[in-house]
This record gives structure tokens, C-alpha cells and sequence, in this order.
């Protein structure tokens, strides 16, 4: 499954969208319940499967996902499962996941609807660039259409009702995924994560919760839910990316008139690295893009443009690769095929 | 200036809440703010987030023993303490059940009780009033934001004459 798939980055990474030389993608995600069923972690098997048909049901009514493929994940091997989270698709905890639970994924992979995952239906919407409003708006439009044939749990005081009560309120968690090589380099990094922390925003590393952070790719997401609008929340996120973008661009404007020479050289092998090597880890990409990337956005490289960072990014991740070349393979073969993948992209 | 709950520490917490319009001025010391669960958010949180919850579920357990967390959902079965081991509620009916311990601890995860934001279509009609004084609320915190204060006087009456209506 998913061959096709991966033979192309999904479309909000084409790179364009405002401001996406730092920030490559926008995501909302909103987590609903069916009124009067029990959340999924409490539900047998059998009511899951109700709570699946029902959303079935409504899907079928909503013009926006009608069309989309609906993947049951019991059709679901451990190498698709890694696909989609790679893909942006699933969390982890969807992976874990048997029977009556299931994946819509919209027609071009811009919204998508997690059923029976942590709560009945998790809605998600992704961008390319910094463009959380309209990331927002398509999340919403989805939630307005399958509301009108799904009851959602929801109370005038608690707001929409979730699983877990650090989602309830507006059941909303809006984040962008951003790339910070200019505050790495500098250091100054910690300094803004702990200020980001005090505005009431979580930051993470690109895989997610309680991993590396590779690439000097940042997650940055709104930690309450309650209390606040669903603008409110879209607004406050934007306007404090956009501070970190300032603060990512006097980095750079620093970092280049203190010691253009390293880095120029930096970017220049980086370059190098993936143009000739013949065994290329993950890690080692994502760094190397890393570096490319800032040589883009300081025009010091222009062989490269940002759509094509980004789908040496997308198709060299471990499933993406095994699903590109069809086939099964240990990390030593992966490593050796990904050079050979990203030496043929740097030919094109 | 000394903290107005003990009288004896430095205050060092200084809060300003507003409350139904009512500005509220706390100057706490450390300790009892944390009595009255107020906290930096993000000083020494353990991530990720379910390890934080379980943390203030376990406070929130210490402060409430006894009867209360025996009492079980009336319609998923599920009781406080299940929900302390998991972090996860059964259904939309816990909300209701656990009320009180949930109240506390959405205070501390959200610093708040009250949802702002949008409600589903089906129950729009239902629960119109309540509806429409949130959206007025949201009205009013970008009337503020933008400091047009004269289009927040006149939100602020709308939402007067909506309150004395109920």
C-alpha cells in the first residue's frame, strides 16, 4: 500500500505559502466525540465499529472528504503504519492501534480524519508555510459539514469533550513546523524555546514527542485549549512565529557578518556531501538539508530550490524510501539506496 | 511586601485576574500560590504532557480523598481513580460526574474553566444565549486587542442586557 504514494512529497510541502524559507508547514488538528458513546479507549470493539459507521455515514454527505480513500487498520502492515506517520498522517499512538479504527485521508492529503485513534475523530488540516488561518479554515470547514450529521460531545462550560482534558475546550491544537539553523548556530536557541515555553506554547522536535531534534526543525504548538478562541489560539501562535522568525533572521544577518567564510563552506559541503556520497544515514540528510536550506535562504546556493529540499526530505525517511523502491530493507541497504535517491534528485 | 495568605513569607507571585470584570490582586509567596494552584506553567514540567497530567492528577488526588474518587460514571463506569492510573476519561458524562476535581485540575492545565470557543451547529439553537454571549466575549477580547474601547463599552452593555435576560 501507498507505492504511489511516495513517489511524491504531499502537496503542503510544496514550499510556497508565506514565509515558508523558515516555516515549512501549518498544521490544525481538532479532536471531536460522538455525544453518548463511549471515548474510544473505553468503547468494545463493537461500539467502535457503530462509532466508525456513523462517521462513514457522514463522510459520504461532506464534499470535502466524499472523495477521499479510507484506510481501515486492519489493511495496515507495521511499514504503512510508519509511512503514514512519516507522512504526517497518523500519530503515534495510531500505530498501536488494531480493529475499528481508521485513517480518511482527503484527496490531497491537505485534511485528514484519524477515527477512533485517542478520541472518535481527529481532524486535521496542514498548510505549506506559515499559513495557520488557512489551515484553520479547513479544519473548520470539515468539522461544520460532518457536524451536520454527527452529534459531538460537547457541554457549555467544558466546550467540545475529549478523551484526555488537556485537549477539551475547543478541541484545537494548532502548530507549525519551523527551521531554526540560525539560532542552532548562534546558540540562542534554548534562550528562545524557554521564552516560546512562557507564552503558553510547547516546542518540540520534528519526530514529535520525547525525541532528537534533527535538522534544527522545531515544532511549535499551542499547550491549552480552554478558554481561549479558536482564533485566539490560530492568532497568538501566528504572532509569536513571526517573532521567531525575526529573531531566526538576525541570527542569520549575525552569523553572516561574523563568519561568512564557515558558513559558506557549511552549506557548500553539506552540498557536496549529498551530490557524492554513496551511503547517506537519515540523520545525515536531514542535516545536510538543514544547511542547504539556510544556503537558500541566504542566496549563497541556488542550485537547489525549497521544493526540492523538501521532497529529498520527504521521500529519503526510512518507510518513504522501502515504500519508493518497493521493497523490504535493513538500515546498511537503506543508507546505501538513499545516497543513490538523493544523487538521481540532485541530477534531475 | 508580605505574602497576604501567611503573613510571613516575602511575596514574590504577584497576580492580577480578572474576574467577571472584577480585578483581583493577589501578592502570594511562592508556597502559597501554590496552595491555591497557581504555578509557572512550564518550571519544572516533566514532558511529555501525559507524565505532567499525572502529576497534577496525583495532587489533585492527595488534596480530595475519600468518598469522591469512589464515585463511578453513570454511564461509562468509570471512576476518578481509573482515571488518575490512565489520564483518560470514559465518555462526555465524566465531565459532569468529576466535575469538581475536573475543575481544578483544568485550572491549573488551562488557567481556565470556561470554554471560548466555537459550539457544534446542533446545539447552537438550543443553547442560543449561552452561544451568543461567547461569541460576544470573543467580540469583545478583539475589541480590546484592536484598543477600540468605545466598541468594547458597547459589546460589553450587549453582554450586560444578554446576562440580566437569564
Amino acid at each position: 500500500m501507498f507505492e504511489q504514494m511516495a513517489k511524491k512529497p504531499a502537496v503542503w510541502l510544496s514550499g510556497d505559502g508565506s514565509d515558508s524559507q523558515v516555516v515549512l508547514s501549518s498544521r490544525v488538528r481538532l479532536a471531536r466525540n460522538i455525544a453518548n458513546s463511549p471515548f474510544p479507549s473505553r468503547a468494545d470493539a463493537d461500539k467502535r465499529e457503530s462509532i466508525l459507521s456513523f462517521v462513514k455515514n457522514a463522510v459520504k454527505k461532506s464534499t470535502d472528504l466524499s472523495r477521499g480513500t479510507l484506510v481501515n487498520c486492519s489493511q495496515l502492515d507495521d511499514l504503512d503504519r510508519s509511512f503514514l506517520v512519516e507522512r504526517h498522517l497518523v500519530s503515534l499512538e495510531f500505530t498501536q492501534l488494531r480493529d475499528s479504527s481508521a485513517l480518511l485521508i482527503g484527496e490531497d492529503e491537505k485534511v485528514s480524519v484519524m477515527i477512533n485513534e485517542e478520541d472518535h475523530l481527529r481532524i486535521q488540516a496542514l498548510a505549506s508555510g506559515l499559513e495557520i488561518k488557512e489551515a484553520s479554515q479547513m479544519a473548520n470547514h470539515i468539522d461544520e459539514e460532518l457536524s451536520k450529521s454527527l452529534e459531538f460531545a460537547f457541554d457549555p462550560t467544558f466546550g467540545y469533550l475529549t478523551s484526555c482534558p488537556t485537549n477539551t475546550g475547543t478541541g484545537m491544537r494548532a502548530s507549525v513546523l519551523i527551521h531554526l539553523p540560525g539560532l542552532a548556530l548562534t546558540g540562542e536557541i534554548e534562550k528562545v524555546i524557554s521564552q516560546i515555553s512562557k507564552l503558553g506554547l510547547v516546542v518540540r522536535g520534528f519526530y514529535g514527542e520525547g525525541s532528537d531534534v534533527w535538522g534544527n526543525l522545531f515544532q511549535v504548538s499551542n499547550q491549552t485549549t480552554l478558554g481561549r478562541s479558536e482564533e485566539d489560539i490560530a492568532e497568538s501562535l501566528e504572532r509569536v512565529t513571526r517573532q521567531i522568525i525575526e529573531y531566526e533572521e538576525n541570527a542569520r544577518k549575525r552569523l553572516f557578518s561574523e563568519a561568512e567564510d564557515q558558513i559558506e563552506d557549511k552549506i557548500w559541503r553539506a552540498y557536496g556531501i549529498l551530490k557524492y556520497a554513496r551511503a547517506l544515514t537519515s540523520e545525515e540528510v536531514l542535516n545536510m538539508l538543514s544547511a542547504i536550506r539556510l544556503g537558500i535562504g541566504m542566496g549563497v546556493l541556488d542550485r537547489m530550490s525549497l521544493s526540492g529540499v523538501n521532497e529529498i526530505l520527504a521521500l529519503t525517511q526510512p518507510a518513504h524510501l522501502q515504500k519508493y523502491f518497493k521493497k523490504r530493507m535493513e538500515p546498511n541497504e537503506r543508507d546505501r539506496v538513499r545516497a543513490e535517491l538523493v544523487r538521481s534528485k540532485l541530477e534531475e | 511586601m508580605l505574602c497576604q495568605d501567611c503573613r510571613k513569607r516575602e511575596a514574590t507571585v504577584h497576580l492580577t485576574q480578572e474576574i467577571n470584570n472584577q480585578k483581583v490582586v493577589l501578592n502570594l509567596c511562592k508556597e502559597c500560590a501554590e496552595k491555591r494552584g497557581f504555578r509557572n506553567p512550564i518550571e519544572g514540567v516533566p514532558f511529555p504532557l501525559a507524565e505532567f497530567l499525572a502529576s497534577m492528577l496525583s495532587q489533585a488526588q492527595v488534596k480530595k480523598p475519600g468518598r469522591e474518587s469512589e464515585v463511578a460514571c453513570s454511564a461509562c463506569g468509570m471512576s476518578f481513580s481509573d482515571f488518575t492510573k490512565t489520564g483518560r476519561l470514559g465518555c462526555g458524562n465524566c465531565y459532569l460526574t468529576f466535575k469538581n476535581q475536573l475543575n481544578d485540575l483544568l485550572r491549573k492545565v488551562h488557567g481556565s474553566t470556561q470554554h471560548r470557543g466555537k459550539f457544534p451547529h446542533t446545539t447552537r439553537d438550543v443553547m442560543k444565549p449561552l452561544w451568543e454571549q461567547s461569541k460576544l466575549q470573543e467580540e469583545l477580547r478583539k475589541a480590546i486587542q484592536d484598543e477600540d474601547f468605545e466598541r468594547a463599552a458597547q459589546i460589553r452593555d450587549q453582554i450586560k442586557v444578554l446576562a440580566s435576560k437569564k
